[in-house]
C-alpha cells in the first residue's frame, strides 16, 4: 500500500501550487457503529508541509474536518524537482510523512 | 446505522510513489487496540491557545462559534468585504462540503474556517507564515444547515466573512 499522502505541488511562475489528498478516516466522535456504540474520534490535528527546511503551511485540524482530507494553497518559491515534505500525525498518536518532489 | 458515504474523489493526484508499507492495515488495528476508557482523560492536559506554533486544543473543544473564536485568537473578530469566502448556497451532502478562503489583506498569519451548529464550531485552522498566499481550499463536515465562518489573521487584527450553506443530508453524526 502506497503512502496515506498524496500530493501534487506545481511551480508556475513565482509561486508553487500544493494540492494534497490524505487517507484518514476523521472519525468525528459523534458517529455511531452498526452495533450502536460510539465510533471513537480518530482524525489529524496537524498537518505540516516543509519547504527548504522551513514550514510553509501548518493545518491545524479538528474533527470536522472531511474523510479523506483535501487542502490546497500556494507559497512563494519552490522549484521545479526540489522536494517539499509533508506530514500529519493524529490524535491517537498515528503519523505519516512523504516527500514529493515540485513539477 | 449507516457510516459516511464513500468518498468521491474529485480529482486525481499523482502517487508519488513513496513508501510501499502495510502502514494503514496496521494503523487500523493500532487503533482499535488503543480505543478505550483509559484515554478519555488524555483531552485532558493543559492547552494554550495564545501561541501560533501549538495546536489550539481548548478552542477545538469550544461548542459555539464565538467562544471558539475567543479561545483560539483571544478578541472577536470585524466582518470585512476583503475576505472573500467561497462555499456552497446548498450542499447535498454534509459530509464533504467544499469550502475556500482567500483574501485581498497583507501581513496574513492565519486563516481558520468555523462552522456554526457543528457540535464543535472550530472545523480547522491554517497557519500561515511569510511567503505563503493567503488563500486555502478544504472539504468541511457539516451536521445541518448552518452559518460558515472565515476568519483571517492579518496584521494583529481579525476580520471574518459568514456565508450560509443548506445542507440537505447531514454529514456523519447529525
Amino acid at each position: 500500500m502506497a503512502s496515506t499522502i498524496r500530493v501534487r505541488a506545481t511551480a508556475s511562475g513565482e509561486t508553487t501550487e500544493v494540492q494534497a489528498l490524505i487517507q484518514h478516516p476523521m472519525d468525528s466522535g459523534f458517529v455511531k457503529d452498526a452495533k450502536g456504540e460510539i465510533i471513537p474520534p480518530h482524525f489529524i490535528r496537524e498537518l505540516t508541509f516543509e519547504y527548504d527546511g522551513k514550514s510553509v503551511f501548518v493545518a491545524d485540524w479538528g474533527a470536522a474536518v472531511s474523510k479523506d482530507p483535501y487542502v490546497k494553497f500556494s507559497f512563494k518559491g519552490g522549484k521545479k524537482g526540489e522536494d517539499l515534505k509533508i506530514s500529519w500525525v493524529d490524535n491517537q498518536g498515528q503519523s505519516d510523512t512523504t516527500t514529493a518532489k515540485i513539477q | 446505522m449507516m457510516a459516511c458515504a464513500p468518498l468521491e474523489i474529485l480529482m486525481t493526484i499523482t502517487d508519488n510513489g513513496f513508501s510501499a508499507t502495510r502502514r494503514l492495515i496496521l494503523q487500523g488495528v493500532a487503533a482499535v487496540a488503543l480505543v478505550g476508557p483509559g484515554n478519555l482523560g488524555f483531552g485532558l492536559a493543559p492547552a494554550f491557545a495564545a501561541a501560533n506554533d501549538k495546536y489550539p486544543e481548548d478552542a477545538f473543544k469550544a461548542k459555539g462559534d464565538a467562544d471558539a473564536i475567543k479561545a483560539l485568537y483571544g478578541k472577536a473578530a470585524e466582518p470585512s468585504d476583503k475576505v472573500k469566502l467561497d462555499a456552497p448556497e446548498i450542499a447535498e451532502n454534509g459530509a464533504v462540503v467544499p469550502i475556500s478562503v482567500s483574501t485581498t489583506l497583507a501581513d496574513v498569519t492565519s486563516i481558520s474556517f468555523l462552522v456554526s451548529e457543528n457540535p464543535n464550531a472550530l472545523a480547522a485552522s491554517y497557519r500561515i507564515p511569510a511567503g505563503t498566499m493567503p488563500s486555502v481550499a478544504n472539504r468541511l463536515k457539516m451536521a445541518k444547515t448552518s452559518n460558515v465562518i472565515a476568519i483571517v489573521e492579518a496584521g494583529g487584527k481579525l476580520y471574518s466573512a459568514t456565508k450560509e450553506v443548506k445542507v440537505t443530508v447531514g454529514g456523519c453524526g447529525g
